[in-house]
């Protein structure tokens, strides 16, 4: 390789390696590729479907599993990066990412994506079992071909079918504790995939734009603004009494439903700001999206609330503090 | 075909770039030795207990 570095047209360059220091920036664009903002979220329902999970894991292979929820959500999000680097470049809120960006090629950004994908799936299988394995490499799967390739360009219903990518990490973590499935992750499934229609459709509703000149049908685009807003409220409706459902079905104590009902509550207060905010005939905000932007704010706030709350519930359930 | 020409800013950042790689590379290998070796003694610790 150091033949390829040759100043000028002769003399092949010596340089002092050894008094160089290494250059780290590439490093953060590796990282970038994972989308370590989106990641934060997969672990935390991911552990605490792990941590809701009958049963004994060792403290080491819990946190192996939780290593490889991240590290698959991370994969998928790289090949994603690798499939959208089109519709990225022309889109300000992505333009900056390390591919479109020219600061890492496609296909090294994809080569990258697969192979922490293979390690992901494989390392959880060898770590929990095999059913948590294939959970982690469906949801892989699902968010690369289902969502990334077939669903994001084509329809507007793309982030709601897609959405379930997001809600398999509850299932997974509970998977790599029991090698099977219950009716608790299966309820938290439900609420992380209502959850993601409004929560993205707010953000879409201030980023239309972007979505509308990259060509991507989001409801704004497909649909105009005036019916995301109504879409926003309608999936909010069926969001908030769905943060009961553990309580009703006897898989929770009331520590959990109030907060469930407080939060869901809340939510639906900014959906409905959403819906009524200052806008012209097209549903096209007057004040700038702040309805849009707060509701995008407080549904991060309401899904890591309705998580942290549900163990909290379980933990003071199982200490005897609640009977 | 002449092989592609630096400067010697550009040559300094290569190497920049290929050390800081190179660094990453040696944590991550040396981290999953790391992570593998766990789960080994995890699992055996489970099996015996």
């Amino acid at each position: 390789m150091s033949d390829l570095i040759r100043r000028g047209a002769t003399a092949p360059l010596s340089i002092s390696s050894g008094a160089i220091s290494a250059d780290w920036s590439e490093l953060r664009d590796w990282v970038a590729l994972l989308k370590p903002r989106v990641m934060t979220l997969v672990v935390f329902t991911g552990l605490i479907g792990l941590l809701l999970a009958p049963g004994h894991i060792h403290p080491v292979l819990g946190t192996v599993a939780i290593l490889c929820i991240a590290l698959g959500a991370g994969a998928a999000g790289c090949i994603n990066m690798w499939y959208d680097r089109d519709i990225d470049a022309v889109m300000r809120r992505t333009a900056r990412r390390p591919i479109p960006a020219g600061r890492v090629e496609p296909g090294a950004a994809l080569a990258f994506g697969i192979t922490l994908s293979v390690l992901s799936v494989l390392m959880m299988g060898l770590a929990t079992n095999a059913v948590a394995g294939a959970w982690l490499a469906g949801s892989i799967l699902f968010y690369v071909f289902i969502y990334t390739m077939w669903l994001k360009r084509r329809t507007p219903q793309n982030i709601v079918i897609g959405g379930a990518a997001g809600a398999f990490p509850p299932v997974i973590g509970w998977a790599a504790v029991t090698g099977g499935v219950d009716v608790l992750p299966l309820i938290l499934f439900a609420i992380v995939f209502t959850w993601t229609p409004p929560h993205f459709w707010s953000l879409s509703l201030w980023a239309h734009d972007d979505y509308a000149r990259a060509g991507v049908p989001m409801l704004p685009v497909a649909a105009g603004a005036r019916e995301t807003r109504r879409q926003i409220m309608l999936y909010t409706l069926v969001l908030a009494p769905l943060g009961l459902l553990p309580v009703l079905m006897g898989q929770a104590g009331w520590v959990y439903g109030a907060y469930a009902l407080s939060l869901g509550a809340g939510f639906l207060f900014h959906a409905w700001r959403v819906l009524t905010e200052p806008q012209d005939a097209s549903g096209v905000s007057l004040v700038g999206d702040r309805a849009a932007k707060a509701a995008f704010r407080f549904s991060l706030l309401h899904l890591a609330g309705l998580f942290a709350a549900i163990a909290l519930d379980h933990w003071l359930r199982a200490a005897g503090v609640l009977g | 075909m002449e092989p592609a020409q630096m400067s010697d800013d550009e040559a300094a950042a290569f190497v920049r770039r290929r050390r800081g790689r190179n660094i990453a590379l040696l944590v991550v290998l040396v981290a999953l030795v790391v992570i593998f070796y766990a789960i080994t003694m995890a699992k055996l610790t489970s099996s015996v207990s």
